[in-house]
């Protein structure tokens, strides 16, 4: 494998695989940016990886007083599955267990789009007959009495069938603590760009995984090529002096928002450099048959 | 492109059924086959040409000026484009209206807006009795849509009212928003006596606190809700004035409890 070297951070020649999921997105408000990040930070917790947790989420982004429908601070979260169903699933009770019970919480769609998911549509019988239905304009809200007021939620948010799963960067370093301070780089970058989110803790995973295992019935496991306490042991992808690997995953609800983040976090770890951060960036693919996306790390070199 | 202008000659002797004047159905007509459109509502024949004087233009936009309180149905079922009218119209002006926008500098007479579906009506003068009201055996009545009205309004305001928005800037007679069956009507300046009278559901805001409540509305304290910065957010699109009412708590009545209950007036606290 070729590699390019910037700033002496080694990028290798190859790309991020990825592949085609449905998205959705809420607005969530609330009287403090500390409760909506409350709310937002609980509905998408458990929410890691669609194999174990039905579904990835995250938070795009804050929303200031002008960017919401009600005038309060809000948090937009993105939530990603691989079917329309298991979307509208996740989407209902996390808002249902997570939001509605979160202290001057509201909901609204976060997204746009032709087909719909359904929301307050979905809620409102935890009214019990006295929730209200209001439409201004073209907007459809439901009112649902709760103890401190009233939970208001949209009827219905967009789904769009473009959205993009799987886009990685894998940063590899010579110490455990630099690679996490290369990773805290690239995450905070990404963090920027709209469209796409980290659904992963604090947008690092450190157990990434192979498919299939020795053991009948588990899906996937540890991706031993990548452990360094294997080296030697195993067939690595890893260089000598490499000590740890951590990997970024990245879903965004377009093929080019997941580009930009990919390109946002490769930039960060090239300008953070290898004394302080990680010395590789690499990422993980299948071969290129499974997912129809592919980005390619020298596309996005700084 | 210029707009299609009729100017009314002078006042009819006749009442006049102005319906056949929307875009919709002006659209690829001709100017004398725009004159020869029997207005009549008698047996004396009258065509637009005897009363009007017609300046073609495009029928997405039709001005009527020099109206008066003789010309009915303006707007009928009107289902895009714009008219906009220069004086006082008679009854039931936009009625059925699904889209697009009437304007009518001047005051409109009863029925406006009646079983309107969506669109834009505003009324810089006077509304008459039933704005927005079902018209004979009609089980609702408007279903969608805004209505302004800057001045005030007749009895019976939003009377049936399924859905849409109705804003008063002045005053309103009595019963306004009787038999809502849901939709949002507010009232800027006072109300006439017993606001809400059996209305189903619905939402109405009144900035007359010494207004008339029916016993029936039952006092559920005063709050701070989303959905009035929500309404208030939406109707400041169309009045600041009306808007303003909503900035500070309000204390809500629910009601009428003589049927239903699940509608809702509010009055500032």
């Amino acid at each position: 494998m070729r590699a390019l070297t910037v700033k002496g951070v080694r990028i290798d020649d190859t790309f991020a695989e990825a592949f085609g999921m449905r998205a959705t997105a809420v607005i969530i408000t609330a009287d403090s940016i500390r409760w909506a990040r409350q709310a937002a930070l609980t509905m998408t917790g458990f929410a890691t990886s669609v194999i174990g947790c039905g579904c990835e989420a995250g938070i795009d982004g804050e929303l200031t007083v002008t960017q919401t429908p009600d005038r309060r601070p809000g948090v937009r979260v993105l939530l990603f599955a691989v079917s329309t169903a298991e979307l509208q699933k996740q989407l209902q009770t996390r808002v249902a267990q997570c939001v509605l019970t979160s202290p001057s919480s509201a909901c609204y769609a976060g997204l746009k789009g032709e087909e719909t998911l359904r929301l307050g549509n979905a809620l409102r019988y935890f009214g019990d007959g006295w929730q209200i239905s209001k439409r201004l304009g073209g907007t459809h809200y439901w009112r649902i009495p709760v103890m401190d007021g009233e939970f208001v939620c949209e009827a219905t948010t967009g789904l769009t069938k473009q959205a993009v799963g799987g886009g990685n960067l894998l940063i590899m370093g010579r110490t455990a603590q630099a690679t996490l301070a290369a990773a805290e780089a690239a995450t905070a970058a990404i963090a920027k760009v709209p469209g796409a989110i980290m659904p992963f803790p604090g947008g690092i995973v450190r157990s990434g995984s192979k498919v299939g295992s020795k053991y009948k019935g588990v899906p996937a496991s540890t991706n031993h090529a990548f452990c360094p306490t294997l080296r030697g042991a195993v067939e690595t992808a890893l260089d000598p002096d490499a000590a740890c690997v951590l990997e970024i995953v990245i879903d965004g609800l377009t093929p080019e928002a997941v580009a930009a983040a990919m390109g946002a976090g490769v930039a960060a770890v090239v300008k953070l450099g290898p004394r302080r951060g990680a010395m590789r960036i690499s990422a993980g693919n299948y071969g290129g048959k499974l997912g129809p996306h592919h980005y390619h790390l020298r596309d996005l070199v700084p | 492109m210029k707009p299609l202008v009729v100017t009314l000659r002078g006042r009819p002797d006749q009442r006049l059924d102005l319906a056949p004047l929307v875009p919709h159905r002006l659209a690829g007509m001709t100017a004398a086959e725009i004159e020869r459109i029997a207005l009549q509502t008698t047996r004396k024949r009258v065509l637009l040409a005897d009363v009007f004087r017609l300046r073609m233009g495009d029928a997405a936009q039709i001005r009527i000026e020099a109206s008066c309180d003789r010309l009915d149905r303006i707007g009928h079922e009107m289902t895009a484009g714009e008219i906009v009218v220069e004086g006082d119209v008679g009854a039931r002006a936009g009625r059925l209206m699904t889209d697009g926008r009437l304007t009518i500098h001047g005051s409109a007479g009863p029925w406006a807006a009646s079983g309107m579906n969506g669109g834009t009506i505003e009324i810089f003068g006077h509304a008459g009795e039933r704005l927005g009201g079902p018209g004979p055996g009609e089980i609702a009545g408007m279903r969608g849509g805004v209505v302004l009205v800057h001045g005030e309004v007749g009895e019976r305001a939003g009377d049936r009212m399924r859905r849409g928005t109705i804003v008063v800037e002045g005053d309103a007679g009595a019963y306004a928003g009787s038999r809502m069956i849901a939709g949002t009507l507010v009232v800027v300046g006072r109300s006439g006596p017993l606001p809400g009278y059996l209305m189903r559901r619905g939402t109405i805001v009144l900035g007359d606190k010494a207004v008339a409540l029916s016993p029936t509305f039952i006092d559920c304290g005063v709050h701070d809700l989303i959905a009035a910065r929500l309404m208030a957010g939406f109707i400041g699109g169309y009045s600041a004035r009306a808007a303003k009412l909503f900035s500070r708590p309000l204390r809500r009545f629910a009601g009428d409890m003589a049927t239903l209950g699940k509608g809702e007036i509010f009055l500032r606290a």
